[in-house]
């Protein structure tokens, strides 16, 4: 009974988030450049109009180099972070959690024109490691909180054991730790990805001439004649990503009981 | 993964990153005090010593980041016609052009001060941007003689106000227009006349709930446009030098217009898809605006009502600390030539500042054929460009016998905020 | 079984059973990378906002003056529109999150407890999936949607209404379909968490599903609501794309984002960040008595 209201419930939902999507890409396909309803003709003129788009392929690339950039640097502190405050007790250890949270707890346009500021004073140049700098301390807190809550479900005990068969500590966290936490990392890491590959607004505040994918469709939605390119850009995207997204949820998923 | 191969792996994709970034130092941001303006900001109108004039242009740089109005730099990918960088970068090999559009002229301004001003080269800035630019030093002063088609450009734009100062020439005089006002034919009967189709209760009432005005604070002139020919007593001159009971009554205008706009517009696409749809009937546009409109077959049009219009005059200027300033000498040099000249005055709908640019127009161009451009958009008619009140940035000093009293740009600001609500 | 590596083997296992026994050592070479870069990254450049909130600016040259000065808190205490924006985007944020909130419970209990694990890898790819397919995109999605003479229009007029085209309702309505999916996965998380056990002794001692849920899943789920909340909240108080696409009213991103781009105020806007900065500060606080923080 109560399942088949779910159910129902369930896919009333998913709709409300697909009609949207739909609709985009409905419009990839408009043949004409001003965005009204409803469609008078079709085209697929738009599909190699973005193919060709230097623009977009660089963007794209830029958008990946700094997703796996800001990754690796969130993956590397959001684990010592997790590490640090799980296994130790120590004056401060709330106010590491609660620092963690803060850049993605605190609206964006805050961050990013916190950087800003940083920047402009500084004197480094805008470039692709200001924005790498703006992504990673964001997404650390995704990675260390999925760690931590792993680490929260692990038992200490069988490093412990570990330790007195006389593995060191690189061997007892190579073979017995390292796994255990292996899937909570991954999926720490596919969702920092996520939010650094759709960031727009800090990107905006910390990165000079520089379009990541984000920034590039920014820059083009607002030109009416771009807008189909954009949706067929949208298209592409959740193209590319569906089997990525689904392989990681396979294999992050929690092992039943 | 091994722990040593995990922080090798980071160590590597660090020297990647600092490897692609184009950083001059690589180090951690002091906290040194932020200089969120250029450094060495101060009310000197000149800024810049003439002896730093360079006499000749080098060798491009490699590239040149430039902050533009959406249209004035077309690269054929919105309409093939249309295309004036490619040729550039074809006669300039080493000169790749990254354009940033920017909706607003305070959009500009902040992007030019970013990172001290060497982020970006130059800009197309318009008049209420140009004095500010240079007053606080943002913008470089130009040698004339290195532009080739100097003589050229419209006596009255070699040297007007919004970027020559004190016979120093800031800025290459690009092209200028009005924010006329536009209407759908079909749905705003009779053809209006006035700007009191937006801002008179009586006269805007059939298109309540359907209006349209520009989203920036220096809106707020187009309202004391209105009131200098409809409440004289207010004694207004300038719509840009306002004292206080004049900027109330111009902001109190425009407090009374809000809850008939249905859309405050700076999205050249948010102006065009709603009097697409019909959600907005009238109000204030660019040509830009226009030209798509009816290219794209809706029933629009635009007038020039009779109390005048605000309007806007851009020149390109390039930063007093740009990193790549041959390209951008080139660039200037190559937007004033007649052919572009031409391109982009029938593609955006302006007026060029060089009018040898009409014997091009004036033949059938691209898919915008206009014929008689030129007497159309009045290039050489320098009493039109007089009666347009072209943007400027308000400030205390009002210019004449008031002194000190006019309402200066960041009180306009404020009152836009409170206008919107 | 472990494998003892050759080359000087002793040293290294000597230094690491050192470092094995003292443990603050262990703390601080695991603590420091990341809190140094959040100390000078984050911490730094916000320190750095918050420090010129006490400055202002010039209004003849637009530069800032680099002195001690209330005027930019002085303008934004007496400014009505500056409080009427402030209270619009807080009440427009409540309404997001409880929308959210209701929203996301039923397809995140599916996914908890009635889908297969093939069923429930599906649903999940399919709540991820759009958040890959670009906020703005989706937000012109939107426009495009609730545009006069548009989809929803047409749909509506049939039963005499029409599409709340720009207005704050259309805002809540996109904040509320864009922020969904992050406040489906804390759920959802939460949700998991509930062992099953507690839910089959509910049963047996005779509670309806109504009431389990009400008593027992409820309670046991608020620190993921709290968790997903942050996010609806903290995403809501500073957007400024959203309402300058669909609305015609100013948010308090909206403020702040013109504030330091159009006046090129940026004391005036840092000044403006410390009213979010402090509501999520609140917020935070309160989370956490919630426990918010471990369901994240």
């Amino acid at each position: 009974m109560a399942g088949r209201g779910l159910r129902l419930a369930t896919i009333a939902i998913l709709a409300f988030l697909y009609v949207p999507i739909g609709l985009i890409v409905l419009y990839a396909f408009n043949a004409d450049r001003i965005q009204t309803w409803p469609i008078r003709h079709f085209s697929t003129t738009w599909f190699s109009a973005a193919l060709d788009n230097p623009g977009v392929r660089e963007a794209f690339g830029l958008s990946l180099q700094v997703g796996l950039a800001a990754t690796l640097i969130a993956l590397v502190l959001g684990s010592l972070a997790a590490f640090a405050v799980h296994r130790f007790a120590f004056f401060g250890r709330d106010l590491v959690s609660f620092m963690v949270v803060l850049p993605i707890a605190l609206p964006g346009i805050v961050t990013g024109m916190a950087l800003n500021a940083t920047i402009n004073a500084s004197g480094i140049g805008f470039s692709t490691f200001t924005i790498v700098l703006g992504h990673a301390t964001f997404c650390i807190v995704v990675v260390y909180n999925n760690v931590v809550a792993r680490l929260r479900r692990t038992s200490r005990s069988i490093e412990e054991a570990s330790m007195d068969l006389g593995a060191d500590t690189f061997q007892t966290f190579r073979y017995i730790t390292f796994p255990v936490i292996r899937t909570a990392i991954l999926a720490g890491a596919l969702l920092a990805f996520a939010l650094s590959f759709d960031e727009i607004i800090v990107t905006t505040f910390t990165a000079g001439v520089q379009e990541t994918i984000p920034i590039w469709i920014f820059n083009h939605i607002r030109l009416p004649n771009q807008q189909p390119i954009v949706n067929v850009v949208a298209v592409v995207l959740i193209l590319l990503s569906a089997v990525p997204v689904y392989l990681a949820q396979r294999l992050t998923s929690e092992p039943a009981g | 993964m091994h722990y040593r191969s995990l922080i090798a792996t980071t160590a590597a994709v660090g020297l990647l990153v600092a490897a692609c970034s184009n950083a001059g130092t690589a180090g951690t941001p002091a906290s040194a005090p932020p200089a969120s303006t250029a450094p060495g900001g101060s009310a000197s109108a000149s800024a810049a010593p003439t002896s730093n004039l360079p006499t000749s242009i080098g060798k491009g740089e490699g590239e040149l980041n430039i902050i533009v109005w959406p249209g004035y730099a077309e690269d054929g990918s919105n309409v093939k016609e249309y295309d004036w960088v490619h040729p550039f970068e074809a006669a300039n090999p080493d000169c790749k052009v990254n354009v940033k559009p920017a909706n607003t002229s305070d959009e500009m301004v902040t992007l030019m001060r970013q990172g001290g001003g060497t982020v970006y080269d130059g800009v197309s800035a318009s008049g209420d941007a140009t004095n500010r630019l240079i007053a606080n030093g943002d913008v470089a002063e130009i040698n004339p003689a290195l532009i080739p088609d100097w003589q050229d450009i419209a006596p009255f734009l070699q040297s007007p106000a919004h970027n020559t100062v004190n016979g120093k020439h800031y800025g290459v005089s690009h092209g200028w227009g009005g924010n006329s006002l536009m209407y759908r034919t079909d749905l705003v009967k009779p053809a209006p006349t006035s700007w009191n189709v937006v801002f008179d209760p009586t006269a805007s009432k059939p298109y309540q709930g359907k209006i349209t005005a520009y989203d920036s604070p220096i809106y707020i002139a187009d309202a004391a446009l209105y009131l200098m020919a409809h409440q004289p007593d207010l004694a207004i001159t300038d719509p840009y030098e306002l004292t206080q009971p004049q900027f109330d009554a111009a902001v109190a205008v425009l407090k009374a217009q809000r809850p008939w706009v249905a859309k405050y517009w700076s999205l050249y696409t948010d102006e065009i898809t709603n009097f697409t749809n019909g959600a907005t009937v009238v109000g204030t546009t660019w040509p830009y605006q226009v030209n798509t409109l009816k290219a794209a077959g809706v029933k629009a049009d635009a007038v020039v009502p009779s109390e005048g219009m605000t309007g806007w005059a851009d020149s390109w200027m390039m930063s007093a600390r740009a990193k790549h300033p041959n390209c951008m000498y080139k660039w200037m040099g190559w937007m004033v030539t007649p052919q572009v000249q031409a391109q982009v005055a029938e593609y955006f709908g302006e007026a060029p500042a060089n009018p040898k640019a009409c014997a091009i127009l004036d033949k059938t161009y691209g898919s915008y054929g206009v014929k008689d451009f030129c007497t159309l958009y009045h290039v050489n008619d320098t009493s039109f460009y007089g009666a347009i009140k072209f943007w400027k940035t308000p400030l205390q000093d009002c210019g004449d016998a008031r002194g000190q009293t006019c309402v200066d740009y960041s009180k306009w600001s404020q009152a836009w905020t409170e206008i919107k609500g | 079984m472990t494998t003892v590596h050759e080359g000087d083997p002793g040293r290294r296992r000597r230094l690491l059973a050192a470092l094995y026994r003292h443990r603050s050592t262990q703390l601080l070479l695991l603590l420091s990378p990341p809190v140094g870069w959040f100390g000078v990254v984050y911490l730094g450049s916000l320190t750095v906002l918050l420090v010129s909130a006490f400055w202002y600016l010039n209004p003849a040259t637009s530069a800032v003056v680099r002195e001690f000065s209330l005027t930019n808190f002085q303008q934004l205490l007496s400014s009505t529109a500056d409080r009427t924006i402030v209270l619009r985007t807080v009440t427009v944020a409540v309404a997001v999150t409880v929308a959210d909130i209701v929203l996301a419970f039923p397809i995140a209990m599916c996914m908890a407890r009635v889908a297969s694990p093939r069923t429930k890898s599906i649903l999940f790819m399919l709540v991820l999936l759009p958040l890959w397919s670009n906020y703005l995109v989706r937000v012109f999605a939107w426009k495009l949607l609730l545009s006069q003479n548009g989809p929803l229009d047409a749909l509506l007029s049939t039963i005499g209404l029409h599409s709340p085209g720009f207005s704050d309702f259309s805002t809540w309505l996109v904040f509320t379909y864009l922020w969904l999916p992050y406040m489906i996965l804390p759920i959802h998380a939460g949700l998991e968490r509930i062992p099953r056990s507690v839910l089959e002794a509910s049963a047996d001692l005779g509670a309806r599903s109504g009431m389990t849920f009400r008593r027992v899943v409820l309670p046991l789920v608020v620190p993921a609501l709290a968790a997903g909340s942050i996010f609806t909240f903290s995403l809501t108080l500073g957007d400024y794309i959203t309402p300058s696409l669909v609305s015609n009213s100013q948010f308090l991103g909206n403020v702040i984002y013109d504030s330091q781009g159009v006046a090129n105020n940026v004391p005036f806007a840092a000044a403006f960040a410390i009213v979010p900065i402090g509501i999520m500060g609140i917020y935070l606080l309160l989370a956490r008595r919630v426990g918010a923080f471990e369901a994240l």
